[in-house]
């Protein structure tokens, strides 16, 4: 294709995204190095019956007239990454001095917003991601074995939990497991605890999560590996049987690697839905017990009144920065696999 | 042949099975049960004294007089207005839709055509942006949108969605136009039509299965999404799943989480008539991405 035509073809896409995708990220840097202006203060001096005191009062005509001036507030540097809310340098440091001992120090800085978030978001990535294909492929192996007339209904009843809305998804299992819901009440039979509740503990809420994470992700690796097992290459299973290959032997050597591709794909779109896990926790109402760094933004600016744009566009570089980490060795194999198929 | 190649051992089979049932009742019982339990009064779903309660109906029976009761329907679309929120819902979701596949389309038609090394930077450009959370961009949106007086408007999250989604949908529509043969477009030109002659009579005719699939993905990006239509829509432009997520603090307080219940059921109803018919397309979509390349 010519390099006009191509051109043409593409500029619609090419401007939506560098303008709706790009540029935002340059803004939330931006934004990132500057923070909210302070409030201008007044000395006035008020005078009662008891004599004249001098206080300090908002301007707050002055304040609103400065921040409509320049609404990205004032320049801050880096300020605002190394503060408490974000990468506490000053805390962090305080804490491993004062710690005696790393759990001390690790529980410590799990009170940090940020490294909480942290926490949470790299745990659950890292739980569930694994799981998610484990359960997968089970799934598919199952699948692929049942009659032909269930698996369509199966299949059917397979893809709920995926195409639901995470929101919706995540409240239908949150009212299941209220202490007065069905899944809630009967834990609380079997336990004999007539105080259990998933949501009090940070453990079981964490848990929670990741059990809807796998539940609403599960599907996705079922399909595409079930969709794998069709293709799977009936001569090489034979020969490896004709040369008595066993039926483990048989899923190890022949089925996996004809799978490992899809596991890769699989893989890659996990890790950056994983990492940006954020509406299961409004969903399950877990903030209390698990944020994770998507849901501290949204923090940051939902509120009506104080949007803090300065801190939620430094969580937002980090968070940006995270993803990069996290995907760089599975786009470097894409990249290569992408170039020895096109050249 | 193949039958005897796959026989299993009985004891397998029943592990297998016995697997494949626990999903099934997994996927599928939480939403039969909230679609049962929306019919009850909240005293029955969230019952203190029993949880058999809510199947049998015994505080609807007593609040109602009978074993169903539509009262948080009433209360979620009527009262609390959620209909106008589905409105909101249809006219984005749609909007969303037809401007992605419009734009996917012609990029994708390009990339997948090209051969170009540059068509290949910009997939790997695509794939980065698709790696994006969505909070992270909203956050850069909402400071200039305010400033321009952008913010709260429903096409102002509409091209936001169609940005959001193209990265995705761009790579969809290229993996399937790569499998419609390039000879068709090209001998196009050889009888002497342009390149978007030869893209609106020929490959247009045959290229919707691919987009029909494609389309699907939109809508459910679309539909489902809750970081961009829950922060850059005013409270009267705003759609199901940030409504639902409202009525969540509002009606715990006031006791009726029924019409919470309600509302969930009502949004997930047109999920569910959507795999219904289109479960074949949804299942190749999917795997599109992967087998494909």
């Amino acid at each position: 294709m010519k390099n006009r035509t191509f051109f043409w073809f593409i500029l619609p896409s090419l401007i939506t995204m560098l303008l709706f995708i790009a540029l935002p990220i340059v803004s939330v840097v931006v934004q990132s190095l500057h923070i909210e202006h302070e409030a201008i203060l007044n000395e006035v001096e008020n005078c009662g019956p008891f004599g004249c005191k001098k206080e300090l009062v908002i301007d707050v005509k002055e304040t609103a007239k400065l921040k409509d001036e320049r609404p990205l507030g004032r320049f801050n540097g880096l300020g605002t990454y190394t503060n408490r809310n974000h990468l506490a340098f000053t805390e962090i440091r305080h804490a491993w001095k004062l710690s005696n001992g790393v759990a001390d120090f690790v529980s410590k800085s799990l009170n940090l917003p940020f490294y909480r978030a942290l926490a949470f978001t790299l745990t659950y990535t890292f739980i569930v991601t694994p799981l998610v294909l484990m359960f997968g492929f089970l799934i598919a192996l199952g699948v692929n074995s049942l009659p032909k007339y269930i698996k369509g209904p199966t299949i059917f009843v397979s893809l709920l939990p995926m195409i639901v809305t995470p929101l919706i998804g995540s409240l239908i299992l949150f009212w299941m497991i209220d202490a007065q819901g069905i899944v809630g009440s009967i834990l609380q039979k079997i336990f004999d605890d007539p105080n259990l509740s998933l949501k009090a503990s940070p453990l079981l809420t964490w848990i929670m999560l990741m059990v809807y994470g796998v539940w609403h992700s599960s599907p996705f690796a079922f399909i595409v590996f079930y969709a794998g097992l069709q293709t799977v290459p009936s001569d090489t299973i034979e020969a490896a049987m004709i040369d008595g290959a066993s039926r483990w032997e048989r899923t190890k050597y022949v089925v996996l690697p004809h799978l490992m591709p899809l596991t890769m794909f699989i893989l890659l779109i996990q890790l950056m839905d994983n990492f940006r896990v954020f509406e299961p926790i409004v969903g399950f109402s877990a903030q209390a017990n698990a944020t994770s760094l998507s849901w501290i933004i949204y923090n940051d600016i939902s509120n009506n009144e104080d949007q803090f744009f300065g801190s939620a566009g430094a969580t937002s570089v980090l968070t940006i920065i995270g993803v990069s980490i996290l995907l760089i060795p599975v786009l470097i194999r894409t990249w290569h696999d992408f170039n020895r198929k096109v050249i | 042949m193949s039958d005897i190649v796959y026989r299993r051992p009985p004891a397998l089979n029943m592990i297998i099975w016995s697997l494949v049932m626990v999903w099934v009742v997994a996927a599928s019982f939480p939403f039969l049960w909230t679609l049962w339990g929306s019919f009850k009064v909240q005293g029955d779903f969230f019952s203190k004294a029993d949880w058999t309660n809510a199947i049998t109906g015994v505080r609807t029976q007593v609040e109602t007089g009978g074993a169903f009761t539509g009262n948080g329907y009433f209360g979620a679309w009527v009262t609390k207005s959620f209909w106008i929120a589905a409105i909101n819902t249809g006219i984005i979701v749609f909007s969303v839709v037809i401007i992605s596949l419009t734009l996917g389309t012609l990029g994708g038609y390009a990339l997948a055509r090209s051969g170009k090394r540059y068509a290949f930077y910009l997939l790997m450009l695509a794939l980065v942006f698709r790696a994006m959370p969505h909070i992270t961009l909203v956050s850069g949106y909402l400071l200039p949108f305010f400033e321009w007086n952008l913010w709260g408007h429903i096409p102002t999250a509409i091209i936001v969605m169609v940005a959001i989604n193209q990265p995705f949908t761009l790579w969809m529509l290229h993996s399937f136009f790569l499998n419609i043969p390039k000879d068709l477009d090209e001998s196009a030109m050889v009888d002497g039509c342009t390149r978007f002659q030869a893209f609106r009579h020929v490959i247009v005719p045959v290229m919707w299965p691919g987009v029909v699939t494609t389309g699907l993905f939109s809508f459910l990006l679309a539909y489902n999404d809750f970081s961009v239509t829950a922060t850059l829509l005013s409270q009267a432009n705003q759609t199901m799943v940030p409504k639902i997520a409202s009525f969540l603090g509002t009606t715990q307080t006031e006791g009726n989480v029924m019409f919470a219940v309600a509302a969930v059921v009502s949004a997930t109803a047109p999920l569910f008539i959507l795999i219904l018919f289109f479960q074949r397309q949804i299942v190749s979509g999917l795997t599109a991405g992967a087998v494909k390349g």
